[in-house]
């Protein structure tokens, strides 16, 4: 069971309020992912969950028990560090044991679990190497291991792939993913790369300055933000907003269209406007377009094969079904 | 990236210093191994000759000898050992947050700077004056005989004054390795259910091993020579007459050169074994 929900939780660092009154529900089994800018107080609505940190007030229950005192080793929760956390002077299988030594299980148990955790991360060959001797990856998964023995209710990850390369970051995205297929236990996972949160979540948590901007699965946000701050945040490249005469038309204060929705012409279209830079990703071209009354350019993805040039004049044409109008207060209107 | 031109110039402006570092090391050096062969007695008829190891036969088997070596190690020894427990102990609570650390820490680091013979005479007249020291007063306040530090516990008076000396140096070095030791190593190991005893013997302790062997290492190769704090205090007697203080008997008040030389020799055998000994720990230890 891995049931965890807080009931309007607050933080504050000295006079500072990072996390004003919060509520939030994860359910069993579930992949919830925290994602936002940085500084936005991911980590420390991790850490109160996982008791690292006292809150200030508010509840927290794990399987409707209140855990809001009870201490971190007792709260069934596992911690996956960004740094890995792991211990420099012991070997892989004595980091994996450690929590099970701790709890007091006899060695036979201790390395028969530990065994099983290597086998299922591939760790088998290194079980005997001190942690300044593996990769980054390998560190990684020692770091899940040492999660994996106890058994958890739920596994809290803060951002553990940031420091990897692309590729393995990649991989270790799969494998976290895998994993909660494997295991089905909850994990909560922070992260402030969006692509991470998209392709990973059951169900995500957008943040910023320590409030909820909204909760939902990765395609609700992306299809239906509930306001401009989530639909600039959710989907890469970012959403274009456009404001004045443009949104005039739609009576809406703003509307926001996301380049995948735009289509190119060099005869006709809504906008006119001038090609500027144009990145090439050989599946998909970004064309950054700078079109008459809009100060930033408008992001358009189109297909690989796109033949235009820096400095030709194309139009635009936006998706009529797929734009988002917002209101004054930044609200999208449905 | 030195090219060979650049090489040979550091090493020609270096060759002062070092020919000046060696000249100040090798003449004492040759002088006491010298001595150390001659029947040299300044005030009974001078240099009387060579004596080939007289001097050093002489020194050992002294009734003085192993009785001072064994002081030297006990002193050492318990100086080590005091100075770590309480440096850790300093270290961990100097690491908590709290208010005017700043101040607190000059504090702690204040004995470091009083001269060697001036704590010993402090130590020796304010604190452990039978009459007017600090703790006989303490003693009496509950009706207690005072004790005669300096005479019925001689040894394990050295050894607290030379502790309360070379205790801030061993907390502020293990104080900075504490410092480095990343947090969420500990909250990794909170979070597995490491009660704070577990968490200090298995990440703490391992973490600071390297700083200890550094301490241990520098604080000996100090340790081995010390010698006001004897000569303010005890003067030797009362069983506190280390090798340091045979051979500066020897020299100045039997008047003996050769045989205090030879004492000197075997004194730099010892530093030298204890040194390569400490080398190898640490060296290990910077390995892994
Ligand atoms: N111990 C602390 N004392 C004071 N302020 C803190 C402390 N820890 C965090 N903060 C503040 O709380 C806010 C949220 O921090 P937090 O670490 O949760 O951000 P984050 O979302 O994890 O950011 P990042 O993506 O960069 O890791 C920040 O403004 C930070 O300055
Ligand atoms: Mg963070």
């Amino acid at each position: 069971m891995g049931q965890i929900t807080l009931k309007q939780i607050t933080k504050n660092f000295g006079d500072v309020q990072v996390i004003p009154p919060l509520d939030l529900q994860i359910n069993d089994g579930e992949f919830v992912v925290f994602v936002g800018p940085s500084g936005c107080g991911k980590s420390t609505l991790l850490r109160l969950i996982a008791g690292l940190e006292d809150t200030t007030s508010g509840e927290i229950d794990i399987d409707g028990r209140n855990a809001t005192e009870v201490p971190p080793a007792k709260r069934g929760l596992a911690m996956v560090f960004q740094s890995y956390a792991l211990y420099p002077h012991m070997t892989v299988r004595k980091n994996i044991a450690f929590p099970l030594r701790m709890a007091g299980l006899d060695k036979d148990a201790q390395n028969a679990k530990v065994e099983s955790a290597a086998e299922v991360l591939n760790l088998t060959d290194y079980l005997d190497r001190r942690p300044g001797q593996l990769s980054g990856g390998q560190r990684q998964r020692v770091a899940i291991g040492r999660a994996i023995v106890r058994e958890p209710d739920a596994f809290l990850f803060d951002e553990p792939l940031s420091n990897l390369d692309a590729a393995l970051r990649v991989n270790m995205r799969l494998e976290i993913s895998e994993l909660h297929q494997t295991l089905k236990t909850t994990m909560i996972y922070v992260t402030h790369d969006q692509v991470e949160a998209m392709t990973m979540a059951d169900k995500i948590v957008v943040l910023q300055a320590g409030v909820i901007e909204q909760v939902g699965t990765p395609l609700e946000l992306y299809h239906t933000p509930k306001n401009k701050f989530v639909a600039g945040f959710i989907g890469s490249p970012k959403m274009n907003f456009l404001h004045g005469s443009f949104s005039a038309g739609y009576s809406a204060e703003s509307i926001g269209v996301r380049p995948e929705h735009i289509t190119v012409s060099k005869t006709e279209g809504t906008w006119k406007g001038v090609v500027g830079v144009s990145e090439h990703l050989g599946s998909d071209t970004f064309l950054y377009v700078d079109i008459e009354g809009q100060k930033t350019a408008i992001t358009v993805r189109s297909s690989g094969e796109v033949g235009v040039r820096h400095g030709d004049t194309v139009f635009l044409t936006p998706d009529p079904e797929k734009i988002h109008r917002f209101d004054n207060q930044g609200l999208r209107i449905a | 990236m030195a090219t060979q031109h650049s090489r040979s110039a550091a090493r020609f402006m270096m060759a002062p210093a070092v020919i000046l570092l060696l000249g100040w090391m090798l003449v004492p050096l040759s002088m006491t191994l010298v001595f150390s062969f001659k029947k040299y007695l300044p005030l009974r008829g001078g240099d009387l000759g060579w004596i080939g190891f007289d001097n050093y036969v002489r020194f050992v088997s002294s009734s003085a000898f192993w009785p001072s070596v064994q002081t030297t190690l006990i002193i050492v020894g318990g100086v080590l050992v005091i100075t770590i427990i309480f440096g850790i102990l300093l270290s961990i609570l100097l690491d908590q947050p709290m208010w005017g650390q700043g101040i607190v820490r000059i504090l702690v680091i204040a004995p470091f700077f009083v001269m060697p013979t001036v704590s010993a005479l402090v130590w020796k007249n304010m604190l452990m004056d039978p009459v007017n020291g600090l703790f006989a007063h303490l003693w009496k306040a509950f009706g207690a005989q005072p004790v005669e530090w300096l005479s019925d516990a001689s040894l394990f008076s050295i050894i607290l004054i030379v502790s309360w000396q070379w205790l801030p140096f061993a907390t502020l070095i293990l104080l900075t390795a504490i410092q480095s030791l990343d947090s969420e190593q500990l909250e990794a190991a909170e979070m597995d259910g490491a009660p704070p005893l577990a968490r200090f013997g298995f990440i703490i302790l391992p973490h600071l091993a390297r700083a200890i062997t550094i301490v241990i290492l520098i604080q000996t190769i100090f340790l081995l020579a010390i010698f006001a704090e004897i000569f303010v205090t005890t003067s030797g007697a009362f069983g506190t007459r280390t090798l340091t203080y045979l051979i500066y008997q020897r020299v100045l008040e039997s008047q003996n050169v050769g045989l205090g030389s030879a004492g000197g020799v075997y004194a730099i055998i010892l530093a030298n074994i204890i040194a390569i000994f400490l080398m190898r720990i640490v060296g290990k230890n910077l390995d892994a």
